[in-house]
């Protein structure tokens, strides 16, 4: 791919030629992740997040493998055993803990993945593909992550699956049915805990093929920066590896640390109290809450309190909660500006900075139990967060004055350090 | 296309929004049962924190009032009575201790339910022979299983002190539909105030080998030690793992972190 002045791999020991002639895996990992990968010099911290992302996939299949071994997907012993996990195997009660707290790291990673992408316009040509093959692992990354949550089988499991299938019946006419057949029940038990967890176990490596779909796109045009401008000659580049390779390493020691203290310090900090009671359906919980990373969209969900036109209140919600995820498609195309990166984007970086407040204040709506003031909150949370993709955005990127911009991202490194360098001096 | 056609999709949902802004009432319903809710007090334990550490002779005195008090109702079924030997007990002692409860079992010659005593690889047996006999024998209630009860109920720890020391007589002003019904007792820490369970303990209910003076706060105090120590038996080792992870980390970034200064040392980035 890429660049004409990417590194070639050239073997030198005899078992690599020998290997490289019959089947070229080192040459494809060295030009994925090693010294055959050119990649803009000027990337922050921001871009670590990726690499972090994929780090995190692998202890999530590590650990969900070893939890597999032990754990029983049967509705009468499910709550039993993952307790069995917890007390008599050995190191079972890490394996378990890091596996729960390894979602919760994972989404936080891809969140900030995402975050970045919206601020430094990652999402625009040409790396439009890119992003979208992004979402679709988004979206593979809730589904798994919310059957997963249902297999301990406690109290939150039971009837966050109860809450989220339902969303099926308030589609008209069939939407029971499709309920029914999706559960194999009438409500949660046996059946839909055995199909969770099968799918459970396949969806990560679904993730994991679509994560390589995600790097093959991105390797065509290259990474982007934090510049948005486009990479012109070999100085503006340095070689993946040992460069971002070393910047990573740090990345991921960083991210460890974090990991390990959540895991081992504080196990349960972003559990619920709830999941450590047996699954009951003939108790409903005071009130029913998703885990932290759903929390913005189920106060969209929840946002919509009226039979607007004639459509049922709750039908409304199920569309707005689907199409707040569904709209993040037509991105690319939403935002027309030709500059990528918000640095240069005066107006735009402004409402970036409301989305993301927005964001925090939908989810703190979807925390708290549906009660005043925080219905009207999310109510307004929801108006502004559609607002912002198919209304502001538009009108920004046709009206906004970009600020003037470097000729290379070279020429932005240097000015940058001038800058940096006069500043000490005065 | 997309964009007109999104401005659209957009002003749809804004209308459906703020028509639910208009039609949601911005008073609450009233709840008077919040006004009188307490929250948990704080009970300091030694398993707390980062420098946790098992207090065994409290945990010992818990696992008595457990055995003497809570066990007549509630039961403990993912407990055995092996794990007690991390409390400080021998292994003879655990055998005695196993000893001392019946267990279901099944006569060898005829097959008819029977019970025997137990063993260290038993479970501490449940109070009642199914959950229907537990709500028969109290007025339709059922008394939750106590394994996990400090990570199950917000509040932790301080939730079972404070209920457990937290029974009263109802205020003064308590409005007449949150009056405690017959067979039910005021508890202000209790989700809606009336609680089934009498007050379980009382001053010098329980007789401690060591001396201590067996208050209901010591004895409260004790039982909530014992019950996170049940609800999770790994926790100090699990610290004490997390501090070793944690050190290795820090000396693992910090090494990465040099590298990565030394390496991009002749890059302007």
């Amino acid at each position: 791919m890429s660049f004409p002045w990417a590194k070639n791999y050239e073997p030198q020991q005899p078992l690599m030629k020998w290997l490289d002639e019959k089947l070229p895996l080192p040459r494809l990992v060295y030009n994925a992740i090693g010294a055959g990968y050119p990649v803009p010099r000027n990337l922050n911290y921001f871009w670590n997040f990726g690499v972090l992302a994929g780090v995190a996939l692998v202890i999530q299949i590590v650990t969900g493998i070893v939890l597999a071994m032990h754990y029983a997907a049967n509705a009468g012993v499910a709550f039993n055993s993952v307790e069995h996990i917890m007390r008599d195997v050995n190191a079972g009660w890490f394996i378990r803990y890091a596996h729960m707290n390894g979602a919760s790291m994972f989404f936080i990673v891809v969140y900030l993945h995402i975050f970045r992408g919206l601020y430094y316009g990652s999402y625009k040509a040409p790396r439009e593909m890119v992003w979208l093959l992004g979402v679709v692992i988004f979206l593979l990354m809730m589904a798994t992550a919310f059957m997963g949550y249902v297999l301990p089988w406690g109290q939150m499991s039971f009837w966050g699956a109860q809450v989220i299938t339902g969303f099926f019946s308030a589609i008209p006419v069939v939407g029971d049915p499709i309920r029914v057949w999706l559960l194999g029940g009438f409500a949660p038990d046996n059946a839909a805990l055995n199909r969770f967890f099968s799918l459970h176990y396949l969806l990560p490596f679904v993730i994991a093929g679509v994560i390589i779909l995600h790097i093959w796109a991105l390797h065509i045009p290259g990474s982007s920066n934090p510049t948005g401008i486009e990479v012109k000659d070999e100085q503006d580049t340095v070689p993946f590896h040992p460069y971002y390779t070393a910047k990573d390493g740090f990345g991921v020691g960083v991210f460890l640390l974090i990991f390990v203290a959540l895991t081992f310090f504080s196990p349960n900090l972003l559990g619920h109290p709830d999941n450590y009671i047996q699954a009951n359906p003939l108790s409903t919980p005071a009130h029913i809450v998703p885990e932290w990373y759903f929390w913005p969209f189920y106060a969209i969900l929840r946002a919509f309190t009226f039979n607007f036109l004639w459509i049922d209140a709750k039908l409304w919600g199920v569309i707005a909660m689907f199409a707040a995820i569904a709209l993040l498609f037509f991105l690319p195309w939403l935002d027309s500006s030709p500059v990528k990166s918000s640095n240069y984007r005066p107006l735009y970086r402004i409402f970036f900075w409301i989305l993301m407040a927005d964001i925090v204040l939908l989810a703190v709506c979807g925390m708290k139990p549906a009660e005043q003031p925080w219905v009207i909150f999310s109510q307004i949370g929801a108006a502004y967060y559609f607002a912002h993709f198919l209304i502001i955005l538009p009108i920004v990127s046709r009206i906004e004055r970009p600020l003037p911009m470097p000729n290379s991202i070279t020429e932005a490194v240097l000015a940058k350090h001038a800058d940096t360098s006069s500043a000490a001096t005065a | 296309m997309v964009r007109p056609l999104g401005f659209l999709v957009g002003l749809g949902f804004i209308a459906a929004l703020v028509c639910a802004i208009l039609t949601t009432p911005l008073k609450n319903e009233p709840n008077a049962s919040h006004e009188f809710h307490k929250h948990p007090r704080h009970l300091a334990l030694s398993s707390d924190g980062l420098f946790p550490h098992w207090d065994k002779a409290k945990l010992q005195r818990g696992l008595q009032v457990y055995k003497e008090v809570c066990s007549a109702c509630h039961s403990l079924h993912l407990v055995a009575f092996r794990d007690i030997g991390d409390l400080g007990y021998t292994e003879g002692q655990v055998k005695s201790f196993a000893k001392s409860f019946q267990v279901p079992s099944i006569n060898p010659d005829t097959g008819e339910p029977a019970t025997r005593d137990g063993l260290s690889s038993d479970y501490f047996p449940s109070p009642y022979a199914n959950d229907v006999a537990a709500r028969a024998a109290n007025n339709n209630a059922l008394p939750p299983d106590l394994s996990l009860i400090t990570k199950a109920r917000e509040g932790g720890k301080d939730y079972v002190y404070s209920l457990l020391t937290g029974f009263q007589n109802p205020p003064a002003n308590l409005p007449k539909e949150l009056q405690p019904a017959t067979g039910l007792h005021f508890n202000p820490y209790f989700a809606n105030l009336n609680l089934a369970m009498a007050p379980p303990l009382k001053d010098g209910q329980v007789t401690y080998a060591d001396g201590t003076k067996s208050t209901v706060n010591q004895m409260a105090s004790d039982v909530s030690a014992f019950l996170v120590w049940t609800a999770e038996p790994k926790l100090v080792k699990r610290v004490q793992v997390g501090w070793a992870a944690f050190l290795f980390l820090l000396i693992f970034t910090g090494l990465t972190y040099m590298s990565y200064r030394n390496i991009w040392a002749d890059k302007k980035h």
